[in-house]
């Protein structure tokens, strides 16, 4: 009887760390893709960076070329988003946050979770009904209009969460002191808030920067510099990184890696420095 | 900017406005301030633009496909045929495409991704746990484009070399796995996938494994419960959570576009073999939107994106209802295993 007892026991705990030890193994193969990919990315992209790549047009095949107007583009694209997407963004934030109690404010929080989860490419289509058919032509003001209804949802709800941080018994003493609430918002908790803010801002236009399925009809892509022309196609790093990647040329592939570093450095670089400036808090 | 000490009118006349006619102002801020009553609407205002911006995504969409609509009724979405040259076009092979892409990456993420949660939150020391969510994390912040380029010419070439032709020596007997191996194809699709998702499921799960009373685990240990054991015990009480936190990467591998458009082969037809290649709905988006002539053809693609963007959007909605069911007001609350 004991000893049956005892069998049992050990077997249950040989399942616990067995199960255990699969559950660490499930975590080391996320972190090894990650370091496969990253590895993968540095070592083909190195070879074809260059000062000349990263300033000069698109060649013809064979004759070099390289991603200066895609960076020109996306950044053009990512600050029309940014600027059209983080004043809404966050104002929708502060609407729930300090506003947020009904039911009113409770679907707008739905909404806006759901939102980040619909394909940013049903956004794409979306835009080129409204802009692009109306204009009869592809343009860079559809594509960062695309990039900011992409950031707009993501800003709302981490400025939500920013400034719910924000102690109430900060608002409480302001409005104790006889300040209107709109005086106690933006002069208390947004101050309070806004390095929050703008990490999650920050977070928002490096996870925007990836985007590529909202470009591929609004922006189009474009072989040449275009630095203010906004009524234009414009280029981007991710569409030229696909139309690279698909392309038959080993050139061209190469110059997709180098244009992925590029764009990884980027990217790498905005969520290290956020994860640092948000030691504290998490 | 207004003056709001001057302007706010005294308490008597304020009321006497209020009982005359619906004040604005008086709805808007409870304390009759003028800058409140801006200030709030203001709010408010960007609010409602946000559901119009719903609205007017679903009006546009519907609009632009009336074509298609009309044309072919219900039967746009039963019929396989979809060729742009006879104007004929067909949503099933993007519908099934999508649908069985999507389940082989929940196949293979699920389980990983609960396996993440639970160490995380469950085994790993806090020290380890915190650079580990942080890298898991950043699997989330690598673009799809840049998952599609890995893709062709890494994960493609090792799984038509090394995994697929085992796969057909072990279970070749499966329609499932008989056909050519081009390394591109529904498979394919669906692994990158499974590696997309897994840190948005993960993720999820670990909130809500968080969010489990500690007094669960205690409940359990005290009674002479493993580790494991104990861990059954957290998961089942999380478990509307953890299938809302599926749900949620079902929703994200449905939308996803431009990794599986790298990957999937991009031929509209059902087969039975996972080798072959498939189409999805964001995939034939992303690949013939630009070039698509003719208004039915348009109006066909748009249909589409309607019809993705509904079913994310349900889909989303139900995840998220299931997750804020456990992360929300919880403490307390917890169902026996």
């Amino acid at each position: 009887m004991e000893h049956t007892v005892r069998r049992a026991d050990r077997r249950r705990r040989i399942v616990s760390s067995a199960t255990g030890a699969i559950t660490a193994l499930c975590a080391l193969f996320a972190v090894a893709m990650l370091g496969l990919i990253l590895g993968y990315i540095v070592w083909r992209g190195v070879g074809s960076l260059s000062f000349q790549f990263l300033i000069a047009e698109p060649q013809p095949v064979g004759e070099g070329g390289g991603i200066g107007n895609a960076i020109v583009g996306s950044f053009t694209m990512l600050m029309l988003a940014a600027a059209i997407g983080l004043p809404l963004g966050i104002s929708i934030g502060i609407y729930l946050a300090e506003l947020g109690g009904g039911h009113f404010a409770s679907a707008v929080r739905f909404i806006t979770d759901t939102l980040t989860g619909v394909p940013s490419i049903v956004v794409g289509v979306f835009v080129y009904t409204i802009i692009v058919l109306p204009m009869q032509r592809f343009s860079a003001l559809a594509g960062g209009v695309a990039l900011a209804l992409v950031m707009i949802p993501i800003v709302a709800r981490t400025t939500e969460e920013m400034i719910r941080l924000v102690p109430t018994s900060m608002r409480e003493g302001a409005l104790a002191l006889g300040a209107p609430q709109w005086r106690v918002t933006l002069g208390v908790v947004l101050p309070a808030a806004a390095s929050g803010i703008a990490t999650g801002a920050m977070l928002a236009v490096a996870r925007v920067s990836g985007e590529t399925a909202p470009l591929l009809f609004t922006a189009l892509g474009s072989r040449f510099f275009n630095f203010y022309e906004l009524d234009q196609p414009m280029a981007s790093l991710t569409v030229q990184i696909y139309n690279y990647a698909i392309s038959p040329y080993d050139e061209q592939h190469a110059q997709a890696w180098a244009a992925t570093l590029v764009l990884m450095t980027l990217i790498l670089a905005i969520n290290i420095a956020v994860r640092f400036l948000t030691r504290r808090r998490f | 900017m207004v003056d709001s000490q001057a302007n706010i009118p005294s308490p008597a006349s304020a009321y006497g406005a209020a009982a005359r006619a619906w004040n604005w102002r008086r709805a808007l801020s409870p304390t009759g301030d003028r800058g409140d009553a801006v200030f709030r609407a203001l709010l408010l205002m960007s609010a409602l633009l946000l559901v119009l911006i719903v609205v007017a995504m679903i009006v546009a969409m519907w609009r632009n496909s009336l074509a298609s609509i009309n044309e072919f009724g219900f039967g746009f979405l039963t019929s396989l045929t979809w060729n742009p040259v006879r104007n004929q076009f067909g949503a099933l092979p993007f519908i099934y495409g999508t649908i069985i892409s999507s389940l082989i990456a929940l196949l293979i993420s699920v389980p990983l991704s609960l396996g993440i949660a639970v160490f995380l939150v469950e085994q790993a020391p806090r020290r380890a746990a915190r650079p580990i969510t942080f890298l898991v994390e950043l699997l989330a912040a690598i673009p799809s484009v840049v998952y599609g380029l890995w893709g062709i010419f890494v994960l493609a070439p090792a799984l038509r070399e090394y995994v697929f032709p085992s796969l057909a020596r072990t279970f070749g007997w499966l329609p499932l796995f008989q056909g050519t191996m081009t390394g591109l194809g529904m498979l394919t699709a669906g692994i990158i996938l499974a590696i997309m998702i897994t840190p948005i499921i993960s993720a999820v799960v670990r909130d809500v494994l968080a969010a489990v009373p500690m007094s669960q685990r205690e409940a359990a240990l005290a009674l002479g419960a493993t580790k494991w054991e104990t861990t059954r015990v957290v998961l089942a009480n999380g478990a509307p959570g953890i299938a809302g936190a599926i749900i949620l990467g079902l929703g994200r591998a449905i939308g996803e576009t431009m990794a599986v458009t790298m990957l999937i082969g991009n031929r509209p037809e059902i087969s039975a073999s996972l080798f072959e290649p498939s189409y999805t709905i964001a995939a034939v988006l992303a690949n013939e939107f630009r070039e698509a002539t003719g208004e039915l053809y348009t109006s066909s693609l748009v249909q589409l994106g309607l019809i993705l963007f509904l079913v994310t959007f349900l889909v989303n909605g139900l995840a998220r209802l299931l997750v804020w069911s456990v992360t929300r007001g919880t403490s307390g609350t917890a169902r026996a295993a």
